[in-house]
């Protein structure tokens, strides 16, 4: 059936448009230092700042521990529950949806008022426990990404009949752990993983009410303070998202699940 | 008076050719298979004439009129197609009036017609339901009805009943062609099953790799295949390799037995290959009588289907298949008996083209 | 009991440690319900709680009505507005944009790059979205600039301002349009081809067709989508705070600045504050999560 093309390349040309502009100009705004010329002199000053090289290592760290924990809680869990407790499915998969629905700041508004300094378990007595509390409100952040990608390898693996095949071969439960689930997952937790870097990298919100030095509130300074250097670390902010989500495209076929929604927790 | 003509039709995609040269005229009431395996251009050909696909070249007529640059919606032509396609959101009622609605028909005509339609699908109570609470084989019926109430020139199915039940298919074929012949309506129908298209068709259209292999009545297709093709796909048919011997004469050499071809071998040279064929109910396990073939073997297989006893009986290379009826007083040979195979001169098919071809 | 060890004692030894009833069972998932517990629902649920006491403990629910001052009345009208706009025109643009990829018969290529480009723009967002924006639409960015150079046309002389709310609600669109491509792509894959065939061969024209199937099928989608855009829009304050710093009066830059520093001088409106933002985001949610079944259903 022959249909006209004009709408949807009027559509598409208009998303376009609105989507490459912003790009284009902020990459020109950041050329944009040296007075007269362009160069790239607000990303010599960014790249040298010792207070970039320092949040960003920071939150990159943040952001493999993170990881590191997310995948420790989330992948026995959700074998756990496909094997042994299906019933419990419905309140985990509640549960995992409840960062989606709580706004970010509302979470750390919480665990400032239950792990402060004058509540049971303070946690943010000193910098080192903080940090912790910080990596852990950003593992909750990244709950439900990683849960539904684990969840959905492990449910197309069918992980069941796996697991008794390789009990019926005469495997213990680390051989099979180890030796059967984790390689299958593995492009499930890679996806999860790359996803996680993206939301710790950009986030601002836990990390600035938490008072610590992450990315997010060393880019809010700058910008509060700069010229033109904003708009080269936007820059930089948009190619290391691009550069996550690219891996994750990479990695995650198969995991066509993980490509659909992920309202950003960075916002 | 031909009613629905498709003139010189092709359709090719860059360098496949899809449907090449496909020409056949209907006749205004007559029902019309397309008949053929998966990728033979068939349902190529059918969206054609639908309007869903544009042909390469060539012309389609209906009612001696010009369609070929109209589009399906401007065509008032009905299809049923394979997967139902009936519109989710909307009742059986809805469903069946839809095309009465978008041709701003009032209310109080539609309603009538509808019930009209349920009654003639024999679903009259089922109209306020969904697709969704309705078998496979009420829901294809609801997809007639809903192609059949704006009074279409030309239907159209596609394999309507590929996704259904093999019990299903055989009374809903029965009833297909029953409504077919009440309303009169000219009918093209496509389908991979030769028991359907035999059964329910004035003519058939066997097609292969987008070439019309052959177009006649079912009688005519099974009967006198004109080629290989035609004659394996259409029924069963057990073909084995023949060397000539005389063509004339129609005289044929298989496995070192010789056997008579009554019509004689046309076109063909002595010590020639030629594929030679037999339907199994032309074959009949005794000793030959008058100028019957006679051929003799060995007993490999015997499958016992209820009412038919299929026997295959091997020679050298070649092997032949026969069916027996079930007799309670005589049980069924044993396999690696010696056996006596016997056939009508007449009987015995000279096909095109070498054997194993 | 004495049932269970005959059995287990019948049992190779692995069986015996994959135990189907009792304690054991359930360690296996006890860290997860701990991590929910203290980092989901108890913070949750001690904001809630407070949201009805006063400083000393007692139950109360004049923080509730404190939540209709003037002020905090008007960030939640604000907050809600902005999320609107930007939810309504995220659907809108989001919409035509999955039409286009998945059926306006374009080239092959468009729709994966679409997609790709979708998943990296919804999570380009928080303060390097802003300062895009800034850099594009401030008053020296690079479009209002080249206006004045070329068309002698000052946006900001019409009374636009990108620290406001049509600001404010243009950034997000930036991350709400790819989340409503990400989501209605596959709705729209949803409606089967054969759909729009049988339509037209019942002689519906492309409108008809759009009026009286498709529309039906994907209102659910659509407006659960937009939904979702809603509460996306409304939890967010990296994005608000990058382009405004604190002066745009949302409610979340209102809780924000609560928890620096009690602006309200009242720790427990702030809670009041949040439950409300809770109620807001979660019912929207919940609109989602509900139209999306009643989605699958129709489809099928």
């Amino acid at each position: 059936m022959k249909q006209s093309k004009i709408g949807a390349w009027i559509a598409l040309v208009v998303g376009a448009l609105y989507f490459v502009v912003p790009l284009i100009g902020t990459f020109e705004f950041s050329l944009r230092m040296r007075r007269g010329a362009y160069s790239f002199d607000a990303y010599r000053v960014v790249l040298t700042d010792p207070r970039f090289q320092a949040t960003f290592g920071y939150s990159t760290v943040l952001a493999f521990a993170t990881i590191v924990v997310g995948v420790v809680l989330v992948v026995p869990t959700a074998y756990w529950i496909q094997l042994r407790l299906p019933r419990l499915r419905p309140i985990v998969e509640f549960i995992t949806l409840l960062p989606l629905v709580i706004p970010a700041i509302v979470l750390v508004f919480g665990y400032l008022r239950i792990y402060g300094s004058s509540s049971l378990l303070p946690m943010t007595s000193n910098e080192r426990a903080t940090d912790v509390l910080l990596m852990f409100s950003y593992v909750t952040l990244a709950l439900p990404y990683m849960y539904r990608a684990v969840d959905t390898g492990l449910r197309s693996i069918d992980v069941r009949t796996l697991t008794e095949a390789a009990e019926s071969l005469g495997a213990g439960w680390a051989t099979i752990l180890f030796k059967v689930i984790f390689p299958n997952v593995r492009v499930a937790v890679l996806s999860g993983a790359f996803l996680t870097f993206a939301i710790v990298i950009g986030e601002f919100t836990m990390a600035s009410l938490l008072d610590r030095p992450a990315f997010g509130p060393y880019l809010q300074l700058i910008g509060a303070n700069r010229a033109y250097e904003p708009s080269a670390l936007a820059i930089i902010a948009f190619i290391v998202t691009w550069a996550c989500m690219g891996l994750l495209q990479v990695f995650g076929r198969g995991t066509k699940a993980l490509a659909a929604p992920a309202p950003g927790r960075v916002k | 008076m031909a009613f629905l003509e498709i003139e010189s039709v092709r359709k090719s995609f860059g360098a496949q050719h899809v449907v090449q040269n496909f020409d056949l005229a209907i006749k205004r009431g007559e029902f019309v298979s397309f008949l053929g395996p998966s990728g033979c251009g068939k349902t190529t050909t059918l969206r054609m004439v639908a309007g869903f696909e544009a042909p390469s070249a060539g012309k389609i007529r209906i009612d001696d009129k010009d369609v070929t640059q109209l589009r399906p919606n401007q065509r008032h032509v009905g299809m049923v197609f394979q997967s139902y396609a009936l519109f989710p959101n909307m009742t059986v009622a809805d469903n069946v009036g839809f095309g009465l609605k978008v041709a701003k028909k009032p209310a109080a005509e539609i309603r009538p017609r509808v019930e009209e339609m349920l009654r003639l699908i024999k679903l009259p109570a089922l109209g306020s339901r969904y697709p969704s609470q309705l078998s496979g084989g009420q829901q294809q019926r609801v997809a007639l009805a809903r192609a059949l109430a704006v009074k279409p020139q030309v239907l159209l199915l596609d394999e309507p009943l590929s996704a259904l039940d093999a019990k299903i298919r055989v009374s809903l074929r029965e009833e297909i062609r029953t409504v077919q012949r009440e309303l009169g309506i000219t009918t093209v129908y496509v389908t991979h099953d030769q028991e359907e298209a035999l059964s329910m068709s004035d003519r058939i259209v066997v097609m292969n790799e987008g070439k019309v292999e052959q177009i006649g009545t079912p009688f005519e297709i099974y009967n006198f295949p004109r080629t290989r093709f035609v004659a394996s796909f259409v029924g069963t048919l057990n073909i084995m390799r023949g060397r000539v011997v005389d063509p004339a004469a129609g005289k044929i050499e298989v496995d070192g037995q010789p056997i008579v071809a009554a019509q004689g071998v046309a076109g063909a040279q002595a010590g020639e290959q030629r594929a030679v064929a037999l339907r199994p109910e032309a074959v009949t396990l005794d000793q030959a009588t008058g100028d019957r073939n006679r051929m003799q073997g060995l007993i490999e297989e015997v499958s016992f289907l209820g009412a038919v006893v299929r026997i295959r009986v091997r020679f050298k290379e070649s092997a032949i298949s026969l069916d027996t009826f079930n007799n309670p007083n005589v049980p069924p040979p044993g396999r690696g008996q010696p056996a006596t195979v016997s056939f009508a001169r007449a009987d015995l098919l000279v096909l095109e083209g070498a054997p194993g071809a | 009991m004495a049932q269970q060890s005959q059995v287990a004692a019948g049992m190779p030894p692995i069986a015996r440690l994959r135990p189907s009833q009792g304690f054991l069972v359930w360690l296996g998932v006890a860290p997860f319900f701990v991590f929910a517990l203290m980092f989901l629902i108890l913070p949750t649920g001690y904001l809630l709680v407070g949201a009805f006491q006063d400083p000393n403990g007692n139950f109360t629910l004049a923080n509730l009505g404190d939540l209709f001052q003037p002020s905090i009345l008007s960030a939640y009208w604000v907050s809600i507005e902005v999320s609107a706009a930007s939810a309504i025109g995220g659907a809108l643009v989001g919409f035509f944009l999955a039409y286009a990829a998945v059926l306006g018969g374009l080239p092959g290529w468009i729709r994966p790059t679409l997609m790709t480009f979708s998943g990296v723009a919804s999570n380009f967002a928080g303060i390097p979205l802003a300062f895009a924006f800034l850099a594009t639409l401030g008053r020296v960015g690079l479009v209002t600039t080249l206006l004045i150079k070329f068309f002698d046309f000052n946006i900001y002389s019409t009374g636009f301002n990108l620290l406001s709310f049509w600001g404010l609600a243009l950034t997000y669109l930036y991350f709400q349009i790819p989340l409503m491509v990400l989501i209605l792509t596959p709705a729209l894959d949803g409606l089967k081809r054969e759909w729009r065939e049988a339509s037209a061969i019942l002689g519906a024209s492309t409108w008809q067709y759009w009026r009286y199937v498709a529309l039906p099928v994907l209102w659910p989608s659509i407006l659960g989508t937009t939904l979702l855009l809603f509460a996306n829009a409304f939890g967010a304050i990296a994005t608000a705070y990058g382009l405004t710093g604190s002066s745009l009066n949302i409610v979340t830059i209102l809780l924000y600045a609560q928890i620096r520093g009690d602006v309200l001088h009242n720790e427990n409106l702030g809670y009041a504050l949040a439950l409300g933002m809770i109620l807001i985001t979660g019912l929207s949610n919940a609109a989602y999560i509900w139209l999306s079944g009643r989605a699958r259903r129709g489809l099928g």
